[in-house]
């Protein structure tokens, strides 16, 4: 076995790549979870926007006009969640299946014909002198503009939701929809601008997945991690800034487990004994996230005082 | 100008009509969305919905492919009654297969007629198990099970890949990722002469009559309805919701493994990683296409079983895409749910202000 060959650096720069689509995801699913809402269609949503962002930037050349279709498609496929649960009142829990089944297969049906066509570069941010510092630029200043953009949209989530008066509307609206009706906020409109926005951010990270992290498109690519951020959402208890570390979590363990895979640790394992294949490794951050989520969820009251008390129930004006 | 007024009693007719108005706006928007790949809407929907109705052959096969689902969707609709969400059926359906499969290839040429029924036991008991997990996990932890449950998905079916590419990998397969061939007396038996109609397809329709009458004549399907439609009322009334819970989802999780191991034994032969081909979620949608109640999910089993029929008919004689059949279906779950909204409330003219 060669460890040699995992570099911290690398693994560091690795595992903020990788994280980058769950970040996104999850911190948009977080602001429709606080509005009241659970939309389980992440997945779908967000291979919509991988594939839509993938096809615009293959077809038109321009990555920047890739990112912005595909948050454009996962809003579309979100805000027909929305129509459905908002205005025809249908369950969330299966209406976002729907979104997931209804997504997997749209994205396919899409991308056919662009399976195995590479697609433009996305530009990494060189700056003079901070990015030649040692260490430092490559931990810090070495990532592309959608990176430092989803930083900030943690921060601009967080600034929202505890520091302006629309976000406490929005967070009114999750915890008791019908005390917020009566104040007369429009419960159902605030809620559609959240699922929109919740859809963005999951197409911008299915694009994310397909123009940068692979890049390419290939069916089902999304391969779970639509189901990641929600359970991210649980493991931050609804805090922006939580989310930001959930994300990173499990990027570390995706990065961490292809660098294990590269590193000939398999062949070592062998050579000890213990003849292990590569699947037991991939099945590592999806057995992340249920003992993550186990340990979560075993603190019935912290788990149950930040989660909106609203959540997942419908809203009906009355009389 | 218009308000929905919520239903007292939904009439029975309601419920009977809006599935037939969902499967109708999905052979619409279907039919726009052949049109917009250029193909002859007309057509397309012919061959998909009606041409397999015609053909002898199309007809058996709609059979074979109908069990597995109506099997999965039986047990997902006594947990979604109750509001347990189990959506891993497709991972229960893998672990099934697998643990049936290998009790076959254990007994790899061994004649007798107990192998299958062990072989159906194990499967059912490695669909149960698999299904246990989150059932565990969710009464102990309070874990959510519709994430626990879909992320064992990918944990089954990377297993599966490394149980045919390593243990049970055929010895004389030249290192290609599956088993062997299960010979005779593991294979199920054919009922119709001629045909490919095994006995889980028998088995799918006893298991319906089964779960009519559990759900309507017996405490237990009452149970499952009452702690749906009223939680409260439920404990009050001595409900246990947790080993309910536990009993719901170990239930779904031993049929969805019953087909796994059918179709192993059935129609495939063999254990291979390309077993899984989403019946597990399909079959969710033919649980709601069904409104939760075993008859229905045999008639929507049937429906669903169609669109894959025709869906691979039109595939190769019009050329459409194998995708545009998932998009059919999701659709499909779309239009039901929206059509819902009927059964739930009547749509009135808005009453003017001041009237």
């Amino acid at each position: 076995m060669d460890l040699s060959v995992i570099d911290p650096i690398s693994l560091f720069v690795g595992l903020v790549a990788a994280a980058t689509p769950l970040l996104y995801a999850a911190i948009g699913e977080l602001v429709v979870e606080k509005s009241g809402v659970l939309n389980l269609g992440v997945e779908g949503m967000m291979i919509v926007g991988a594939v839509c962002g993938f096809a615009t930037a293959v077809t038109t050349g321009s990555p920047l006009l890739g990112f912005v279709v595909g948050a454009m498609g996962g809003a579309v496929l979100a805000l027909v969640f929305g129509g459905m649960t908002q205005y025809l009142l249908s369950n969330q829990v299966a209406t976002g299946l729907a979104l997931t089944l209804f997504g997997l297969g749209v994205a396919a049906l899409v991308g056919q014909p662009f399976t195995g066509v590479k697609s433009p570069r996305v530009a990494v941010v060189h700056l003079p002198v901070l990015s030649d510092i040692p260490v430092i630029g490559r931990l810090v200043f070495s990532y592309d503009l959608v990176i430092y953009l989803g930083i900030a949209l943690v921060a601009a989530v967080w600034f929202f939701l505890n520091r302006t008066r629309p976000g406490l509307v929005l967070r009114a609206v999750g915890e008791n929809h019908d005390a917020a009706h009566s104040l007369g906020y429009p419960v159902i409109r605030i809620r559609m601008m959240a699922i929109a926005f919740g859809g963005a951010c999951a197409g911008l990270g299915g694009a994310y997945l397909s123009l940068v992290r692979v890049p390419q498109w290939t069916e089902g690519m999304t391969a779970g991690a639509g189901w990641i951020a929600l359970a991210i959402v649980v493991f931050a208890a609804w805090k922006p800034w939580r989310v930001l570390l959930g994300a990173w979590l499990f990027g570390g363990v995706t990065i961490l487990q292809l660098n294990l895979q590269a590193s000939g640790f398999l062949s070592w394992l062998q050579s000890v004994g213990i003849p292990l294949q590569a699947q037991y490794l991939s099945m590592t951050p999806y057995l992340v996230t249920i003992i993550v989520l186990v340990v979560i969820s075993a603190d019935r009251t912290r788990a149950s005082v930040n989660a909106p008390a609203s959540l997942g129930k419908s809203f009906t004006q009355t009389g | 100008m218009f308000r929905l007024e919520p239903r007292a009693v939904t009439p029975v007719w309601i419920t009977a009509v809006t599935p037939l108005l969902a499967v109708l706006a999905t052979m619409i928007a279907g039919g726009i969305l052949f049109a917009l790949l250029g193909k002859d809407p007309f057509e397309t929907i012919r061959v998909i919905f009606v041409a397999p109705l015609g053909d002898p052959y199309s007809r058996t096969e709609m059979l074979i492919k109908a069990a597995p689902l109506v099997l999965i969707a039986l047990g997902l609709s006594f947990g979604f009654r109750a509001g347990i969400w189990n959506i891993g059926a497709e991972g229960q359906y893998v672990m099934g297969a697998l643990a049936g499969g290998a009790v076959g290839l254990a007994f790899w040429n061994v004649e007798g007629a107990w192998l299958l029924p062990l072989m159906a036991l194990a499967g059912m008991a490695g669909g149960c198990l698999w299904a246990l997990i989150p059932a565990f996990l969710k009464v102990r932890f309070n874990a959510n099970e519709i994430l626990v449950s879909l992320m064992l998905v990918y944990v089954a079916t990377l297993f599966l890949s490394a149980m045919v590419s390593g243990p049970l990998r055929d010895p004389a397969g030249f290192n290609f990722p599956q088993s062997r061939l299960l010979h005779e007396s593991a294979r199920l038996p054919i009922v119709l002469e001629g045909t490919r109609v095994h006995v889980g397809v028998l088995v799918a329709l006893i298991a319906v009559v089964v779960a009519q009458i559990v759900l309507t004549r017996h405490l237990f399907g009452f149970n499952v309805r009452l702690l749906g439609q009223a939680p409260r009322a439920a404990a009050f009334a001595g409900v246990n919701a947790k080993r309910l819970t536990v009993v719901l989802l170990g239930l779904s999780g031993a049929l969805a493994g019953l087909a796994g191991i059918f179709e192993v034994t059935g129609p495939i032969g063999q254990l291979q990683p390309s077993l899984p081909v989403g019946y597990g979620f399909t079959a969710i949608i033919v649980a709601f296409l069904g409104r939760l109640n075993p008859v229905g999910i045999l008639l929507a089993g049937m429906v669903m079983a169609l669109t894959y029929i025709g869906g691979e008919t039109a595939q190769f004689s019009l050329g459409i895409p194998a995708a545009a059949i998932s998009v059919f279906q999701g659709l499909l779950l779309f239009f039901l749910l929206a059509v819902d909204l009927l059964t739930r409330y009547r749509v009135v003219p808005a009453k003017r202000s001041g009237v």
